[in-house]
């Protein structure tokens, strides 16, 4: 779950790091009555799951109220990587001495921690990997020694930051790697990371991706969930509970499993179609779980063939066909539906299906043919 | 032979009094597996299906000499289960459950490493292992595969591994073990832990890997393909036209920051000699080449 700029930076207040005043806004009157609160000079901020604002466009320094009239005019509405613009956090500016990263993740290849500081911040953290890699400061985590104070100086000394900023950036990085495992993170990441002129370390940006499965220990998590962009067709796949991903093509994709799921998706591919979604419906397919994916996919004013694709493992095959026909006496389809049926008790599933097939109900026996097929029927 | 299990392995269930635990508990005994015991702190005593229930691992290893566990157990409970059963001394856990937080997954990882080098974890999130004739743990449908050899399969997708099994049984082709290691960031067991396994295991003559986007598994796991394997190994990575930045199902299969695609992975086991399919078919048809060779 990716959380919006200010929401990271309400979740790092929680461990007690030094954020700057603000206040989220849904409108231009909110964003200039929040600048006359706060008190000019304000940041205007577009809020969006992309990077990038800043070259769109999206961030405005404001000196006045009427400058934030104008700059939250421009920004409401912006399209940013596709992303449009529906909330702007107002927030009191800050003098900026220095620019510096910092980040927590998973190592997935090391199966640890990984932290990154480097005093060169304000860009992004490839570019800097890419060009300067020296400037990059790495420490690796045992998750189960944690960071001690000890480890986070020698890292921040490694970093080669300047004496005045070392004391905030270890404090502030010992309680961004707490907020990063006590608040099950896949992500924390801070640029920049600021030296004012004053000499305090501050965190100007918040970038957090929360792990979905923690939800069970996190219950606020909530909050986040409901803010997830989500297109209309993945809102709606949400709501029913299914892994869906919307694509932009034109062949509905229904599979059991992930592996699988990803597979049908590539096989539409390769055989010169293209993919309206990913749908996995877990390894069972009752016909409660395949009515709501017919259903999701039969909204799609884009879908012209629906392509169902089921490996009966554990799931034998009459149950699949049982449930493919009763949700398709429940949802009225209009696409043409494709299915290939493989596994486990697959030939007393076809023949379950065989009498109920017509021009809107077919059956491939291989995987590529009915990807053929269902291609074939859309365009 | 087989790797990890084999037909003498006594397994415990951690969950076996629920509802997943109990069906495919009794699904892998009707396999054949030494299904000797279950565990529940409040229900010792008690059996599943004959299967006798124990307060804990530590009391069903000493009841019934078992050397592996499988676990069933709801997510919040996986870490206290993986832990429970690397403290009492079992050597092989398999875990099954997903939804685990990847800070557990990453937590006990580490902890096994650090003081349980001699306990092995498979999973989370994973369909389990299967040595066909042997030993079935986990929720594969046994009768789909062919037992005997000569190919071993690794897998981080629980459907394409049985695709695999299916299309190797069609072939005539046998197996002699297969693991799914799972999709989740953190798996206990990875790719090359199974391909070493494969590559000292005198039976198995050649091995399919299915993998996935995300990470750079697949690529360490050719770089040990290149470098210290003999036996060849067909291959079939999933996710070529996923999106960047999208959890495709699994925890773990996400192309993020331009890392993690199926083109680099595929790449990166043609370059270490693995012949490469462009979808389980293909690579089921790449695998039978391979046999008619041997």
């Amino acid at each position: 779950m990716d959380l919006f700029e200010h929401q990271g930076k309400e979740f790092f207040a929680q461990y007690g790091m030094p954020v700057s005043p603000g206040e989220a806004t849904f409108s231009v009157d909110e964003a200039v009555a929040a600048a006359e609160r706060l008190g000019t000079p304000v940041m205007v901020k577009a809020q969006v799951h992309t990077g990038g604002r800043g070259k769109a466009g999206g961030v405005k320094f404001a000196a006045d109220l009427d400058a934030v009239r104008e700059h939250a005019g421009n920004i409401f509405g912006l399209d940013i990587n596709g992303h449009i613009v529906k909330r702007i956090w107002i927030e009191k500016a800050s003098d900026i001495a220095e620019e510096y990263y910092a980040s927590f993740t998973l190592d997935r290849s090391a199966k640890k921690h990984l932290g990154m500081l480097s005093k060169e911040g304000g860009v992004e953290i490839e570019t800097v990997a890419e060009e300067n890699p020296d400037a990059i400061a790495k420490i690796w985590i045992d998750p189960t020694e944690g960071l001690t104070e000890a480890a986070c100086r020698e890292w921040v000394a490694a970093a080669n930051l300047p004496d005045a900023a070392n004391e905030g950036s270890v404090d502030i990085l010992q309680k961004l790697y707490t907020a990063y495992t006590g608040g099950d993170a896949d992500l924390v990441e801070i640029n920049p990371l600021i030296l004012t002129p004053e000499g305090k370390v501050h965190v100007l940006d918040a970038k957090v991706t929360l792990d979905g499965n923690s939800e069970f220990r996190h219950e606020d998590y909530a909050q986040y969930d409901e803010t997830q962009p989500r297109d209309e067709r993945e809102e709606a796949a949400h709501a029913r509970g299914l892994q869906y991903v919307g694509l932009d093509g034109s062949v509905g994709v229904i599979a059991n499993g992930a592996g699988l799921a990803m597979s049908t998706v590539d096989v539409v591919n390769q055989v010169g179609g293209s993919p309206a979604n990913f749908l996995d419906i877990g390894g069972g397919a009752n016909a409660d779980v395949m009515a709501g994916a017919l259903e999701v996919i039969n909204n799609d004013p884009a879908v012209k063939s629906i392509f169902i694709n089921i490996f009966g493992g554990i799931t034998r095959g009459e149950e699949v066909a049982n449930g493919i026909i009763e949700a398709m006496q429940r949802v009225a389809i209009d696409s043409p539906i494709v299915i290939r049926l493989d596994g486990t008790n697959a030939d007393e599933g076809r023949a379950i299906l065989a009498p109920n097939l017509n021009d809107k109900l077919m059956m491939e026996e291989t995987m590529l043919d009915a990807a053929r097929k269902a291609v074939e029927l859309a365009s | 032979m087989s790797i990890f299990v084999d037909e003498n392995t006594k397994v415990i269930y951690q969950g076996l009094t629920g509802s997943q635990g109990s069906y495919y508990g009794g699904l892998n005994a009707e396999y054949g597996t030494q299904v000797v015991a279950g565990t529940h702190p409040k229900k010792a005593g008690t059996d599943v299906g004959g299967v006798p229930i124990y307060a804990s691992v530590a009391e069903a290893m000493e009841a019934t000499g078992a050397t592996a566990t499988c676990i069933f157990i709801p997510a919040p409970g996986v870490q206290g289960a993986v832990l429970e059963a690397a403290e009492a001394g079992i050597e092989f856990i398999v875990a099954i459950t997903e939804g685990v937080p990847a800070h557990d997954e990453a937590y006990f990882f580490n902890k096994l490493k650090n003081d349980f080098p001699n306990t092995r974890l498979l999973g989370p999130n994973c369909p389990g292992i299967i040595s066909p004739g042997k030993c079935n743990i986990g929720i594969t449908a046994g009768h789909i595969a062919k037992e005997g050899g000569p190919v071993g399969i690794v897998s981080r997708s629980g459907t394409l591994t049985y695709q695999a099994l299916y299309e190797l049984k069609q072939k005539d082709i046998g197996v002699t073990t297969c693991v799914g290691i799972g999709g989740d960031p953190v798996p206990g067991t990875s790719f090359i832990d199974c391909l070493e396994a494969f590559e000292a295991d005198p039976d198995t003559k050649a091995v399919m890997m299915i993998g996935e986007i995300g990470g750079s598994a697949e690529e360490e796991a050719a770089d040990f393909i290149k470098n210290h394997m003999s036996k060849p190994v067909a291959s079939y990575i999933a996710g070529v036209t996923a999106p960047a930045g999208k959890n495709m199902g699994h925890a773990g299969a996400i192309v993020s920051g331009g890392k993690g695609t199926a083109a680099a992975k595929m790449e990166a086991l043609e370059d270490a000699g693995a012949k490469v399919g462009n979808n389980p078919t293909e690579a089921g048809e790449l695998m039978a080449e391979i046999v008619a060779t041997l």
